[in-house]
């Protein structure tokens, strides 16, 4: 009763984790500092928007990165075309990206399993080599933003902390979005559908819009969170939008922390960023990140299939009043 | 009374095979029909065409007075049928309280969660069910993960109820509890249609008795009755001497 009616200890924990990291560089305006939270932050969004799919729906995805990679674009033609103001990009941004969810969702839900996954790469494949032949969006060259743009925030400079800021904001809104849905009747009717889609029909759950409202609500973050990262990097190009590796990436984090879960997404968002920091930077790994990403998939699924949060979960009942 | 279930000359093929051919019966409501037959009659996939899971060729449905052909398993259940499921289907990683709170919330009542907590909370007691209500649904063992099932059917607050098979795989004493648990629900006005081998409880509860066999009804009728015709003898109940046993034990 309590664990619906009221807020859950998890939620502020899960919260405070993710104001953690994002207000730790701001006190020293380290740049150095702000981009490892950026990125970090970035993959919080990533892998949270794709569990309400992936851990909440039971829906498995490798065409997550469209989403980033739609919003970015459209976002970045807006900023660079029409000079609109940056709020307006990133709800255009988010808009888009729910948009092309909604009627992918009407198209593929109704695949299950294998097939369902196994559409969502061709998905990502369609859109890059469709954007990359879109002559708005620059084609195969994609959209350099010009400089001038960032004079409207005080700079380039002064552009990166706005990014950053707005990042944070996003990361805060998208776990405290997947707490609400985590704990919505919508929720519970996605939760259903994962462990038994057919008895959930029986139940009265109108399967086909209630799966297609999960998808659309985890498209519209990774949209926004798109347009920030292209507008921060100046330009977008079909290669960097759209790349698999990405949205494997993502679900290697949720994996990691524990689908289903509020918290794991984040661990496993946090946990996953550090790890590839490391192999970048290291003289052995730096080439090979995904290989170690596959082989880290291989040993959760093998040995735990419900993720670091999940596991804990089961293991000690006392964290599950702590950690939702 | 009114009819609360029509069914009409219908007729569901799968490819070459015919399941159901001709099937007619009407349900009054608050009766308790029980569906008897051999395996593989179409006990079950008559079931499937009542509550839209497929769609048959040939016939009609009528559910409180609407014609259902063509109408899929969730619209049924806005309509206000439940059932459940010969071979139990829990919500494995949802608790027993989840599991039944998901029946109330997206039947035809349409509660919030908060009311469909209190009921999970209410039909915990009247469907027997003995765990924890933060307990996985997948940890119960078969006799619960029953009344689970039934529980969750029953939270939408159903004007018709299917229950296929859910006294299969219990001990007598299960059985009995579970026979009290279905007339209690009866008492509350609730229609029900029980797929059933076991004998004895279907004689003791149902009001009428419909046998398949090979797709097709057979016999239809007071129980006693049906038990004594030749066709039911020779393709279900096998022996001439059940019916009489039967009639004894009841």
């Amino acid at each position: 009763m309590n664990k619906i009616a009221s807020f859950h200890p998890g939620l502020w924990l899960a919260l405070a984790v993710v104001a953690a990291i994002g207000i730790w560089p701001i006190p020293a305006q380290d740049a150095a500092l702000r981009e490892v939270s950026f990125t970090v932050l970035i993959a919080i969004v990533m892998a949270t928007s794709l569990n309400v799919l992936m851990g909440y729906t039971g829906y498995v995805s490798f065409g997550h990165v469209v989403f980033y990679g739609l919003g970015g674009y459209v976002g970045m033609y807006l900023l660079n075309d029409y000079h609109a103001p940056l709020p307006l990009a990133i709800l255009a941004g988010g808009a888009a990206a729910g948009l092309l969810a909604f009627l992918l969702g009407k198209a593929i839900l109704k695949l299950r399993g294998a097939y369902f996954a196994l559409v969502t790469i061709g998905v990502n494949e369609a859109m890059r080599t469709f954007i990359s032949n879109f002559e708005p969006f620059g084609a195969s060259t994609g959209i350099a933003l010009q400089f001038s743009v960032y004079g409207a925030y005080g700079g380039a400079k002064q552009a990166l902390w706005v990014v950053y800021y707005t990042i944070v904001g996003l990361a805060l809104f998208g776990v405290l979005a997947s707490y609400l849905i985590r704990h919505s009747k919508f929720g519970l009717g996605l939760m259903t559908i994962r462990e038994d889609e057919d008895a959930a029909e029986v139940m009265g759950i109108v399967t086909p819009n209630t799966k297609t409202l999960a998808f659309v609500a985890s498209a519209i973050l990774p949209g926004m969170v798109g347009v920030l990262f292209f507008f921060k990097n100046g330009n977008v190009e079909p290669g960097d939008a759209f790349r698999l590796g990405v949205s494997i990436e993502t679900l290697v984090m949720i994996m990691l922390g524990g689908q289903g879960t509020v918290m794991g997404p984040i661990l496993g968002a946090l946990g996953y960023q550090r790890l590839r920091g490391f192999l970048l930077t290291s003289p052995i790994f730096k080439n090979a990140q995904l290989v170690v990403a596959g082989i880290l998939l291989l040993l959760i699924v093998l040995f735990i299939p419900a993720g670091a949060v999940g596991w804990l979960r089961q293991r000690f009942a006392w964290l599950r009043k702590v950690l939702a | 009374m009114t009819h609360i279930l029509e069914v009409d000359r219908v007729g569901k093929r799968f490819g070459g095979l015919q399941a159901l051919t001709n099937i007619t019966f009407n349900l009054e409501e608050g009766e308790i029909l029980g569906l008897i037959g051999p395996n593989g009659a179409g006990k079950t996939t008559l079931f499937n065409t009542i509550n839209g899971v497929y769609s048959p060729e040939e016939g009609t449905i009528l559910f409180r007075g609407k014609n259902v052909v063509g109408h899929k398993p969730y619209e049924m259940a806005k309509m206000g049928m439940s059932r459940t499921h010969q071979i139990v289907r829990p919500l494995k990683d949802l608790t027993v309280r989840e599991n039944i709170m998901a029946g109330a919330c997206f039947g035809h009542e349409n509660h919030n969660l908060l009311a469909a907590g209190r009921i999970a909370d209410e039909m915990m007691g009247f469907a027997g069910i003995k765990a924890k209500p933060d307990q996985l649904a997948g940890s119960l063992n078969v006799a619960q993960k029953k009344r689970l099932e039934m529980a969750r059917a029953l939270a939408a607050h159903p004007k018709l109820l299917l229950l296929d098979e859910v006294l299969a795989g219990l001990t007598p004493s299960e059985i009995d509890g579970m026979i009290k648990t279905i007339l209690d629900i009866r008492k509350q006005g609730v229609t029900i249609i029980m797929i059933e081998h076991v004998m004895k409880a279907i004689m003791n509860v149902s009001d009428h008795l419909l046998v398949l066999d090979y797709g097709q009804k057979i016999a239809e009728g007071q129980p006693e009755e049906v038990v004594h015709n030749e066709r039911v003898v020779e393709a279900y109940l096998g022996d001439p001497n059940m019916a009489r046993r039967l009639m004894e034990e009841a």
